[in-house]
């Protein structure tokens, strides 16, 4: 909210500065954004009279004026403002004047005419021009005056964010206020006395909705509507960043900024019978003053005449009982509605209005009757016509309670920790409107009928604590009282992130949300999440894999030269597979359904190393990947087999999954190729893994270690080239029993000598005894197992060695 | 080279043999012995050649083996005498021949270090080293701080319902303070998570008290410019036990803020509203040209909160405080647009390494 600083000060003014007193605001809780001179500074511009205006003998478009600024002879200066004319008033630039924008005022000559200054328009003041030529002043305006002096341009407008539980604050007066308790200062009342009736003409009102406690209406007669908004009011209501319309509109403005009570005008010819308070009705349509049409639910409250809907109750009025330039007659409403009967219908139908944004957090419910009669006062004083009598209507028992609240001095001790002083807990809440009874050891508070967030005892200690200061607050350290849970081995976050880094790849973090099309495009089979409001159509699905959010990371560096990438991301993906077609039923299960799975996933693209000089660059391969998530498994303490697999998006002959305990856990493997192809991308390497089972714990085992000499023998064999080798090797090991303590493949060949369809395996084999020295026999009959084996298995035959 | 040499050294043999039969019954003397092997000694350009000088003049076949032979015939006086003498000259030629044996060896050993010296200049050779993103760095460096404080680290899931993200936080469907919040909606009960404020809820709905945990997580607001992203960080922390106050919550915070920039910071608090809790503040530090950057928010744990989750607020109190991650970054690397954080640039990136 915008205020003016000088608007503020005429309802209390304490002796401190503009800065101090934005300080003051921001340290009780209304943040001060910005504070900021009506115009920005500028010097030597007073209030002048035009003398005399002629021709300027060689410009069509100049005048040579002579202009009096009430000191010294009266200046010579050529101005080029069409509107310019014998005695008007108007701001003069003297010589010597700096103007916005560092713009100096010199002695000069205009084709040949001296020009002593410079006639002002407002935009060269720092104001908003409404003419086009000079700002024309008041005809009291004082000869020679300065012109900041003169149009108050060194007040300042505090722009103030207001937190939604202080609607109490959404005015001057409620402003005032909290300067007033911090200052120790009384606030200046503005004297409202109530307008007699001078007419019969009124509306009944009848109030047939619980969300309308109070209402109070009036009927107005025979508004001059020409009249002029005076100055002040301009002033009040522009400096608080509203516009003005019309004097009827500008008074109930200016009454919402002062008091803080939305107000509405209706056209009182514009409505059939009488007035009453209610429910839409389902599908009850209205046109809004901003030309809108709306459709109502049964939610939203009215008011309506005897035919129809006229207003959205505390948010906006009707276009056809809207008051215009011709209204001479009005219906005036100043009301109390239930903050649960407006909140929120508003911003349901995109709407946001000073009166909802105050109706919603809460409007003083004793403000109804003052209000209308501040504005009734207003409305006769600057436009005329007649006030009918207020018809004043309640529903006492839809009154927002003011039960008391009970407190005691321990309490505010205790939950702010320092000792708090019985006097200055009485003082504020007294100061602060509150009705205060008892003592330390019990209080009783009931807050006003302003205050709408204050209903507990937290509440009381809060404001306690605001007007002392938070900043006054001492400081503790607090001392907790630690109970070490047992420790669990296991590969943290940091050190898997940390393992990553050493294999060079650097951590990205991308949005959760991805591209419907990409995702379809990796899966066409994947079932996704939708957002029902994303930030755009290609940030619309929660992300089934996190290649989606990395695809396009790659896509972005390679497009800016950089020929390899790799990159890895830990975060959740969103598995909506075994999600109801029908999550819109608003069942608790989607958070169960749904699987928010942790994921590790890597992307590579580009050569195995960065380019250097010894060698030359080998495009990454299958297993350069597998050695990289092999060393990952093997710092998370896992020992994983990889098994061949079919998905969508993965290279069917380049992937394997990664399976644990017979569960996979994850995949690695190429991009399928035309996948590669239709995203514009080299040859690109991923990986997912889950990572829950990266990180789980594990138990640390340790074997004694055998003092005796180890024997090592090698074995070579050819065999048909689809046998996997890890299976081999399972083979080998379960034959030659626990006296073979290492195997290890060391070559592969194919190629010429073998025939197609078989290759060639040497694997090392590492024997030794726990306790004692291996006996030849038991090595040479150990080897022969594992011969005979492979043969019985595989029809493996024994190459020579 | 090798036969050259040989054929040299072969001949220098002949030379000798002629020399000594010549002069075979004559008494060279054992200081002229001496000189011409301190010479030869010295003469000697390597270590073969040293072996050669040490077989001429101390072999079985050396003069001065002769003059050993030669002692028998001696009488005693002379014996000893005569005996003493080749014995120093024998020392003498040996402590020469060891000493240039260890010069020669030192030269050899130089020659061969001189001839493996390589270009140091050249680059180190294999895999080069990634890099941490610089949002998980300082979540990092501000959960180390809470971890060391004895805080446990929580997570939640991201998709959340309504209850967790607002209900439960005191924030009931028609509250003003959904406004400040724009959320992404799935349906009308379920969303992403705006705050890891609702950790909080799952912890105390689920653990043990007291409770001292601290949430790192990614968050959502449906609002994107150059100091808005539809996904952020934030690092949610939750105390509840039976006593610990407002001036513990200002102690704590300032110690963070003081730890993570490295320095004495002018900090403040104000009040604020959340309405999870009671009494609420922003917290702002100043920063170099003296204006205040609001960095957090944080209170006392609202009774309704606690009640939410079955916990009693006349026996345990509670304080809560919240953080955006991306903000303490932008702090401290000085970075000025947050969407960085997100594109995912290598060259960004790597400057974190």
């Amino acid at each position: 909210m915008k205020i003016s600083e000088n608007w503020l000060r005429q309802w209390v003014n304490p002796a401190v500065d503009s800065d101090a007193l934005a300080h003051q605001l921001t340290m009780a809780g209304l943040e001060v954004d910005d504070s900021s001179t009506v115009a920005k500074p500028f010097t030597g511009v007073v209030v002048g009279e035009v003398l005399t205006v002629e021709q300027h003998p060689d410009a069509d478009r100049l005048r040579v004026t002579t202009v009096n600024i009430g000191s010294g002879e009266p200046l010579q200066i050529v101005c080029g403002a069409p509107n310019v004319a014998v005695g008007l008033k108007v701001p003069v630039a003297t010589v010597g004047a700096i103007l916005p924008g560092d713009f100096k005022i010199k002695k000069g000559k205009l084709r040949g005419i001296d020009s002593n200054g410079m006639l002002c328009g407002a935009s060269e003041i720092d104001l908003e021009d409404t003419v086009d030529g000079l700002l024309v002043l008041p005809q009291d305006a004082p000869i020679g005056m300065d012109i900041r002096d003169y149009l108050k341009l060194d007040d300042r407008v505090i722009e103030i964010s207001i937190t939604p539980n202080r609607g109490d604050c959404f005015s001057i007066k409620g402003i005032a206020r909290e300067l007033g308790v911090i200052n120790h200062l009384s606030v200046t009342p503005i004297n409202i006395e109530p307008v007699v009736a001078t007419i019969d003409a009124k509306k009944q009102i009848v109030l047939n909705s619980k969300g309308c406690p109070r209402y109070a209406g009036r009927v107005i007669q025979g508004i001059n509507p020409q009249a002029v908004t005076p100055q002040w009011m301009v002033d009040a209501l522009t400096r608080s960043g509203i516009r003005v319309h019309s004097v009827l509109v500008d008074i109930t403005n200016y009454v919402l900024l002062e008091q803080g009570q939305p107000l509405h005008a209706f056209d009182l010819n514009k409505i059939n019978g009488n007035i009453q308070v209610r429910q839409a009705l389902a599908k009850e349509k209205i046109t809004l003053l901003n030309e809108q049409e709306i459709e109502l639910n049964d939610d939203v409250m009215v008011i309506a005449d005897d035919t129809q809907v006229l207003a959205m109750a505390g948010i906006m009025g009707g276009l056809h009982s809207s008051v215009t330039d011709s209204t001479t007659d009005i219906f005036l409403e100043s009301a109390f509605f239930d903050p649960l009967a407006i909140a929120g219908r508003a911003r349901r139908y995109g709407m946001h209005t000073d009166a909802s944004q105050r109706y919603e957090r809460g409007v003083d419910f004793e403000l109804a009757v003052p209000a209308i009669e501040r504005a009734t006062q207003l409305i006769v004083e600057l436009a005329g016509g007649q006030a009918g009598q207020v018809v004043f209507v309640e529903q006492a028992d839809a009154l927002p309670k003011r039960e008391s609240i009970a407190l005691t001095l321990a309490q505010v001790t205790q939950l702010l920790g320092y000792e708090v002083s019985e006097a200055f807990v009485t003082q504020t809440l007294t100061d602060l409107g509150m009705q205060i009874s008892g003592d330390a050891q019990g209080w009783e508070v009931i807050p006003p009928s302003y205050r709408f967030d204050i209903a507990i005892k937290e509440d009381l200690i809060e404001e306690v604590a605001r007007i002392y200061g938070y900043d006054n607050i001492p400081v503790k350290m607090p001392v907790l009282d630690v109970v070490l849970k047992p420790a669990q081995d296991r590969l943290t976050i940091q050190q898997l992130r940390q393992t990553l880094v050493s294999l060079d790849y650097q951590e990205a973090i991308s949005f959760s949300f991805s591209d419907e099309k990409l995702e379809k495009q990796l899966n066409p089979d994947v079932k996704l999440l939708s957002l029902a409001n994303p930030i755009s159509s290609d940030l619309a699905v929660m992300r089934s894999t996190l290649l989606s959010s990395l695809i396009p990371s790659v896509q972005y560096n390679l497009n800016r030269q950089q020929s390899r990438v790799r990159l890895f991301e830990t975060g959740l993906r969103f598995d909506a597979s075994q999600l109801n077609a029908d999550n819109q039923t608003g069942n608790t299960s989607v958070i169960n359904d749904l699987k928010q799975i942790p994921t590790l996933a890597m992307i590579a693209s580009g050569s195995a190393l960065p380019e250097q000089w010894h060698a030359k660059a080998q495009p990454m391969d299958f297993y350069d990947l597998k050695g990289e998530v092999e060393r990952i498994l093997m710092a998370a303490r896992l020992s994983a087999t990889f098994a061949r697999c079919q998905h969508a998006w993965l290279h069917p002959g380049q992937s394997a999954s990664i399976v644990i305990n017979g569960q996979a856990i994850g995949y690695i493997g190429r991009l399928h190729p035309s996948l590669e192809d239709s995203l514009d991308l080299g040859k690109t390497w991923v990986s997912e893994m889950d990572l829950d089972v990266l990180l789980q714990p594990y138990v640390s085992n340790f074997t004694e270690l055998s003092r005796f000499p180890s024997v090592r023998r090698d074995i070579a064999i050819l065999i048909n080239a689809n046998i996997a080798v890890d299976e081999i090797q399972y083979t080998i090991q379960a034959a030659a029993g626990e006296l073979l303590i290492q195997n290890w493949l060391f070559d592969v060949y194919t190629g010429q000598g073998i025939e197609t369809g078989q290759r060639s395996l040497a694997f090392g084999l590492l024997w030794q005894h726990p306790e004692r020295t291996l006996e030849d026999t038991e090595v040479k009959e150990g080897m022969q197992r594992v011969i005979d084996a492979l043969q019985n298995t595989y029809k493996a035959t024994l190459r020579a060695s | 080279m090798a036969n050259l040499l040989g054929g040299y050294f072969a001949v220098g043999k002949v030379l000798l043999i002629l020399l000594l039969t010549l002069f075979r019954r004559e008494i060279m003397s054992l200081d002229n012995l001496k000189n011409d092997a301190l010479a030869a000694i010295a003469a000697a350009q390597d270590l073969s050649g040293l072996d050669q000088v040490r077989v001429q003049f101390t072999g079985k076949k050396s003069q001065l083996a002769e003059f050993s032979k030669g002692l028998g015939k001696l009488d005693p006086e002379q014996k000893k005498e005569q005996g003493a003498a080749i014995h120093a000259v024998r020392e003498a030629i040996n402590g020469a021949l060891n000493t240039k044996q260890s010069e020669l060896q030192q030269a050899a050993l130089n020659a061969k270090l001189a001839s493996e010296t390589i270009d140091i200049s050249l680059p180190g050779r294999g895999q080069a080293v990634g890099s941490i993103h610089p949002v998980t760095q300082v979540q990092e460096r501000i959960s180390n701080f809470f971890t060391r404080a004895g805080f446990v680290v929580e997570s939640g899931p991201e998709v959340e319902d309504d209850y967790h993200n607002f209900e439960a936080l005191n924030i009931p469907s028609h509250h003003p303070a959904r406004a400040m919040h724009d959320t992404f909606y799935f349906d009308a009960h379920h969303l992403l998570r705006t705050h890891t404020s609702s950790v909080q809820i799952r912890t105390m709905e689920t653990q043990d008290l007291p409770i001292r945990i601290i949430c790192p997580g990614r968050v959502y607001r449906c609002d994107s410019d150059q100091t808005h992203s539809p996904m952020f960080h934030q690092i949610e922390g939750l105390v509840i036990t039976k006593n610990t106050s407002f001036a513990e919550l200002k102690g704590l915070i300032i110690n963070l803020l003081n730890e993570f920039f490295e320095k004495e910071l002018k900090v403040r608090f104000r009040p604020s509203y959340f309405p999870f809790t009671e009494p609420s503040a922003e917290v702002d530090i100043m920063d170099e040209r003296g204006r205040w950057l609001e960095v957090m928010g944080c209170g006392m744990v609202h009774p309704n909160v606690l009640k939410s989750c079955g916990i009693n607020p006349d026996e345990y109190k509670g304080f809560a405080f919240g953080l955006g991650v991306e903000r303490f970054a932008m702090l401290r690397y000085d970075v000025k647009d947050l969407r960085l954080f997100f594109q995912n640039d290598i060259r960004f990136l790597s400057q974190f390494a």
